[in-house]
């Protein structure tokens, strides 16, 4: 018999009870939508946590003050001091790594701006021009910081855009002029808006040169110290290359903490594919479960047809042939299942897509491909006991219906 | 052509030893007609059978054209069915979902003939049948005749060398009867062995060769000269 008509045949005795196929069809497919639906989810939840950190800028390496020991007592307790602060100047001595491309000072604290009568508390970042890239915030109007030596203290200031809108309206910001803490500043630029990430709001936020924070909150300290390394490959120097430039700045003593954004990013990654897997995993229950669903229908297609098989053989089927009949069948069912449950998957993540746009649902591949698999898988594997059962059978028997 | 040496056959019902066959030596000639005849039980059906190759003897050998079938494993006997044997069932056994020509087409799929010739084939058989306008009809759309005229084609399609025909007129009236007997008969032209089974002694004396059997034993075996 050849494959061309034993796909026919199976096709045909698929069609010939249509109930049975299509709700056969229908478990297969709501298997695989699940398991499409739920990596989608999974994976969109993934990406948009990565999104969020690459947002805050990409080979990110952030130094702060202090120590954090996981075991044991800091040394800084131990020689009866105080970790000490990180300074402007040894903000710059980091750039003389060659791991490191741009450095960005940061200073935070919180103040009053005005305008006139209105006036509101913002929080104040300290830094310098290199911040706009390293942090991937771009401009609405104007101009960053300027560039130039980190100890110069302008009285200029870039403005949040929900900031401008409070102080300004519908008017112009730039060249004009707020009062902060006790200084007059020039606004130089407002920035785009940017909506929130990772919880911190840059449309509420005012910048200033950090040698200027440092008068206004009267400090000679640094909050963070954000470095961006050349390129991925050059992270982990960077890392070190800070560490080892702060020990030696601080004689001799590891007081500063070096974070990688890498570090964090894979822990979080690697927590998000573990739970897609298993979510993934626990959807490919239902298709186990369409599996036995098959296996228990054709079971009863064998006892239904068991004429037709008696007679297939006395006209000349071998058990082999009834066996591959069978098989088409439900290859045929849960390939057209599975196709079925993909196209219902995508529909199902493309309108979750929709209802909440700021997750970038999208099936991961090996998803598609394990679902896919699994349902074909299953559909063959619990069809091989009803086939050997109706190529098993004894013709005079079936043709006697018994 | 075919022989059957001290073929016996025994079925287990519950813990008993039913014997269907006893003990059967016989010959048939290639181009013979045949009536095996006997009341329910007698072992007529299960001796249809085991010249059809559908059952295997429990002991015993059947010679067909010279080759034991009985050592031959599943795949090679039914090849030997698909390409030497005809059945003609009591209760037409056509598939449902097919249509009549598709039924008649379905011996021919299973032996892997190409499509072309397979269409051609059912066509000329369907003419010659007096089954062309319902070819596109479902079984449950024909008559008991037809039906049966049907299950004779889809029989011979493969030219088989023997055909063998279990009450082939059990379900139909009288008249309808007789035609399907006469098409069948018809085929003794072409050289067919034909070896009907059937309780009906008037059906049973056109047959040339007459066998009677009683409890799994053939009682007599008659051959009518013409």
């Amino acid at each position: 018999m050849k494959l061309a008509d034993t796909i026919q045949f199976a096709s045909g005795s698929l069609r010939g009870s249509p109930t049975r196929t299509l709700l056969m069809m229908l478990a297969m497919s709501i298997g695989v939508a699940a398991v499409v639906v739920l990596t989608a989810l999974g994976e969109g939840a993934r990406r948009y946590v990565v999104d969020q950190f690459s947002s805050l800028g990409t080979n990110l390496v952030i130094v702060l003050p202090g120590r954090t020991e996981t075991a044991g007592v800091g040394p800084g307790l131990m020689s009866g001091q105080t970790p000490r602060d990180i300074t402007l100047d040894d903000a710059q001595a980091f750039l003389r790594s060659r791991a490191i491309k741009r450095i960005a000072p940061l200073t935070v604290g919180s103040a009053t701006i005005s305008r006139g009568a209105l006036n509101r508390e913002v929080v104040v970042a300290g830094s310098s021009a290199d911040m706009l890239g390293i942090r991937h915030m771009s401009m609405g109007v104007g101009r960053f910081l300027p560039a130039g030596d980190l100890h110069d203290s302008a009285s200029v200031c870039v403005l949040g855009n929900a900031i401008r809108r409070e102080l300004f309206g519908n008017e112009s910001a730039v060249g004009q002029s707020v009062r902060i803490g006790d200084r007059r500043f020039r606004v130089i630029g407002v920035l785009a808006s940017q909506g929130e990430s990772m919880g911190m709001r840059t449309d509420d936020l005012v910048i200033i040169p950090v040698a200027t924070a440092h008068q206004l909150f009267n400090t000679t300290s640094l909050f963070r110290v954000l470095i961006e390394a050349k390129n991925r490959d050059y992270i982990e120097q960077a890392k070190r290359d800070a560490e080892e430039i702060m020990v030696q700045r601080h004689s001799g003593e590891r007081d500063v903490t070096v974070i990688t954004q890498d570090a964090i990013l894979q822990t979080f990654d690697r927590i998000l594919t573990a739970l897609t897997m298993a979510v993934g995993g626990i959807a490919a229950i239902s298709l186990a479960v369409a599996g036995v669903l098959i296996m228990n229908v054709m079971l009863i297609a064998v006892a239904q047809r068991i004429k037709e098989i008696g007679l297939l053989k006395a006209l000349g089927a071998p058990g082999k042939q009834i066996r591959h009949l069978f098989f088409a069948e439900a290859v045929l069912l849960s390939g057209i299942g599975s196709v079925a449950g993909l196209a219902l998957g995508y529909a199902g993540s493309f309108i979750i897509g929709q209802v909440y746009p700021m997750l970038p649902v999208s099936p991961p591949w090996w998803a598609v491909l394990a679902a896919t698999i699994t349902a074909l898988g299953t559909g063959v594997l619990f069809s091989v006991w009803p086939a050997r059962r109706a190529a098993r059978l004894d013709p005079v028997a079936a043709l006697a219906g018994k | 052509m075919i022989e059957l040496k001290n073929v016996c056959r025994t079925f287990t019902v519950g813990d008993q030893q039913v014997a269907a066959l006893r003990d059967i030596d016989l010959r048939i000639d290639a181009a013979e007609y045949i009536s095996i005849m006997g009341p329910s039980g007698s072992g007529k059906s299960t001796m249809l059978n085991m010249l059809g190759l559908l059952d295997r003897p429990t002991s015993g050998t059947y010679l067909l054209d010279g080759g034991n079938v009985t050592e031959l494993n599943d795949e090679q006997q039914a090849r030997v069915r698909r390409e030497k044997i005809g059945f003609v069932f009591q209760s037409f056994h056509l598939v449902p979902r097919l249509t009549a020509a598709q039924n008649v087409e379905l011996p021919m799929i299973l032996a892997g003939i190409p499509a072309e010739e397979r269409k051609s084939r059912v066509r000329v058989l369907m003419q010659n049948y007096g089954l062309s306008d319902r070819a596109d009809h479902k079984p449950d759309q024909l008559s008991g005749g037809q039906r049966q005229r049907v299950a004779i084609a889809r029989a011979t399609v493969m030219n088989p060398t023997v055909l063998l025909a279990d009450e082939p007129t059990g379900n139909l009236d009288r008249n309808t009867g007789w035609e399907v007997l006469k098409l069948l008969e018809g085929l003794l032209e072409q050289g067919i062995t034909l070896v009907v089974v059937t309780h009906d002694a008037e059906i049973g004396a056109r047959a040339h060769r007459q066998i009677h059997m009683l409890d799994g034993r053939i009682l007599s075996d008659e051959r009518q000269v013409k």
